[in-house]
């Protein structure tokens, strides 16, 4: 048997529920894995004590026979997640010393189904990042490396620590938030799988928000199945959140056995980019390939307003978090810098607790909202993404999921890509479209670059329908036999 | 369309957000680097569409207009920064009325 950290999640459920592995074991295994690998700054809190009391726990419902269908699993929250009596600061200064007194719905839905918490994951601040050097608690360093070039990388954002985390296989997977690509994107940095779901498949309820018409939650983890089996625990309907669907969660794992035989792929061409490097669209035309030979067909379509998903994204998203950031008032919780009035306190309190990105998306929030300027960008962009929608709706007629690249490049090295913030937000050119849009999106690794590091592909599915994306994407893992493993991985 | 100084000032304001003086003239370059890219949106016809204004694909639903929650006063103070008046069951703030 490998060690009980190489293994999947869905191979270790096998073998608790065959009792040949405890909880205990599995969890004392990643909470040695964690120690070992502190370096890579993964984790903003660990909480050791707590996985082993959760695996005790596990243990006995194991032996009772009354495991649920995560029992035992060791995860990863990323702190974005409220998770009563532990700290949660969503990497900013901000909400330090903030212990929620209540648990994010999706969060509650692992433990209810027996899952063991290993701690929370280290993230761009409020989330508003691609590579993890936002947060307050420090970068997260990719497990990868170049070949022959010892730097450290990014792992993508802005769930880099949980994507660092599965990745060096500190946890067996990990929940995760997309607002822009923050699954995606960091997924295929670190040659593992993640899928935003459906907006509206996941409580946002206890989750710090962001950008509320486009946040979404998500697990990552090393494989598609793995994928499937943390959704369908995260899911649901909550009463607690409005926008969350009152839809019945399919069995996403069974829907993995369907095959993709006669799928319609569509392939659009918008997303052939000038200047797109040459091994990503070799990847692209690799994955098309891929998909023909397991029996799909494949299908050019448009979806003529894509190129125009970031810059209205760079409304609506810094728009909303103008709103919702409006609560980090230094009085009820988290940071207070005292002032002489209450404005100066909250001006104070604010200019100290908040991070230069942060910053700069609640002044581009506020201006483009502020009086006399809010048809000409917030209406606009609001226009806009109809259109853009409305493409996908359009695509639908004719194909049952899309086939794109996950990024545009592979990892880059801390410090790069940051001369202007523009530069870094291109980062989510190919994720972005299916926040605008409330899709389901998938990426998977694909294969490797010139230098060693992952790719990924993604699949954009209809709303609601996560089983196809599933069952895509599980086609591409298996054409891609994706074994590579990063250098920096607990065992190693 | 580009910010000036004064402008930086008024959104930090608006924001409630200090901003030092020596800061104002990065965040102008920055926001207008940000705002000069966004337009490019102008060349988007979007005359007769309606605004997108979330991503739900469902009827969204009404809850039972009653109390759910409450009775948790501890709870909700247990995270002020600084508490006042008997029991402590105040959040304090700054003097505001004179």
């Amino acid at each position: 048997m490998s060690a009980l950290t190489d293994l999947t999640l869905a191979e270790a459920a096998r073998l608790l529920a065959a009792k040949k592995v405890s909880a205990t074991e599995l969890t004392q295994a990643h909470v040695d894995a964690i120690e070992a690998l502190a370096s890579l700054n993964a984790f903003i809190v660990t909480t050791p004590e707590r996985a082993l009391a959760d695996a005790k726990r596990a243990d006995g419902r194991i032996a009772a026979g009354e495991a649920g269908p995560l029992e035992g699993i060791p995860l990863a929250i990323k702190d974005l997640f409220c998770t009563a009596g532990i700290q949660t600061t969503a990497a900013s200064r901000i909400l330090g010393g903030f212990v929620p007194p209540y648990e994010s719905t999706v969060s509650a839905n692992l433990w209810r189904d027996g899952a063991v918490c290993l701690g929370k994951t280290n993230l761009d601040e409020f989330a508003m990042g691609s590579s993890n050097t936002t947060s307050a608690y420090g970068n997260v360093v990719n497990p990868w490396k170049r070949r022959g070039d010892n730097r450290d990388l990014v792992p993508g954002g802005s769930s880099g620590g949980s994507a660092a985390a599965v990745a060096a296989r500190l946890c067996l997977g990990a929940t995760a938030t997309d607002t822009g690509g923050s699954i995606r994107q960091p997924a295929a940095f670190t040659g593992t799988v993640g899928i935003k779901p459906t907006y509206g498949r996941c409580s946002r309820w206890g989750i710090v928000a962001f950008a509320s018409s486009l946040d979404q939650a998500g697990p990552m983890a090393r494989t598609v199945e793995d994928c499937a089996i943390l959704l369908r625990s995260m899911a649901g309907h909550d009463p607690k959140d409005s926008t969350s669907a009152d839809i019945a969660v399919p069995d996403f794992a069974a829907a993995l056995g369907h095959g993709v035989k006669g799928l319609r792929i569509g392939v659009p061409k918008e997303y052939r980019l000038e200047g797109l490097s040459p091994e990503i669209a070799a990847l692209w035309e690799q994955g098309i390939a891929w998909l023909k030979e397991a029996g799909c067909t494949i299908h050019e379509i448009g979806l003529p307003h894509a190129k125009y998903a970031l810059p209205a994204y760079y409304i609506v998203a810094p728009a909303e978090a103008s709103s919702n950031l409006a609560r980090y008032d230094g009085v009820r919780f988290g940071l207070r810098v005292p002032g002489d009035s209450l404005d100066a306190q909250y001006e104070a309190t604010r200019g100290e607790g908040f991070g230069a990105e942060v910053r700069r998306r609640i002044m581009i929030g506020t201006y483009v909202l502020s009086a006399g300027y809010y048809d000409a960008y917030y209406l606009k962009a609001q226009k806009v993404r109809a259109l853009i929608a409305r493409d996908f709706d359009v695509a639908w007629e004719s194909v049952d999921a899309i086939l794109t690249p996950a990024t545009p490049n592979a990892a880059f090295a801390i410090g790069e890509n940051q001369d202007d913030p523009v530069t870094m937000y291109l980062n989510d050119i190919f994720t972005v479209t299916a926040n605008l849009a409330g899709l389901p999106g998938i990426a998977v690794p694909a294969g490797l670059d010139a230098s060693g590091l992952p790719l990924g592909l993604q699949v954009i599915g209809r709303a609601f329908d996560e089983e196809t994306v599933f069952r895509v994407g599980r086609a591409i893992e298996q054409a891609a036999g994706f074994t590579a493993m990063p250098q920096l991985r607990a065992g190693a | 369309m580009s910010l000036d100084a004064d402008t930086i000032r008024r959104i930090a304001t608006l924001a409630r957000i200090r901003v030092a003086e020596d800061e104002v003239a990065t965040l102008q370059g920055e926001l207008n680097g940000i705002l000069a890219w966004i337009e490019q949106l102008n060349a988007v016809d979007t005359d007769g569409i309606a605004p997108l204004t979330g991503a739900a694909h469902m009827a969204l639903k009404m809850r039972e207009d009653v109390v759910s929650d409450g009775n948790i006063r501890d709870k909700v103070l247990a995270n002020a920064p600084e508490r006042i008046g008997p029991d402590e069951a105040f959040f304090a703030v700054p003097k505001v009325v004179e």
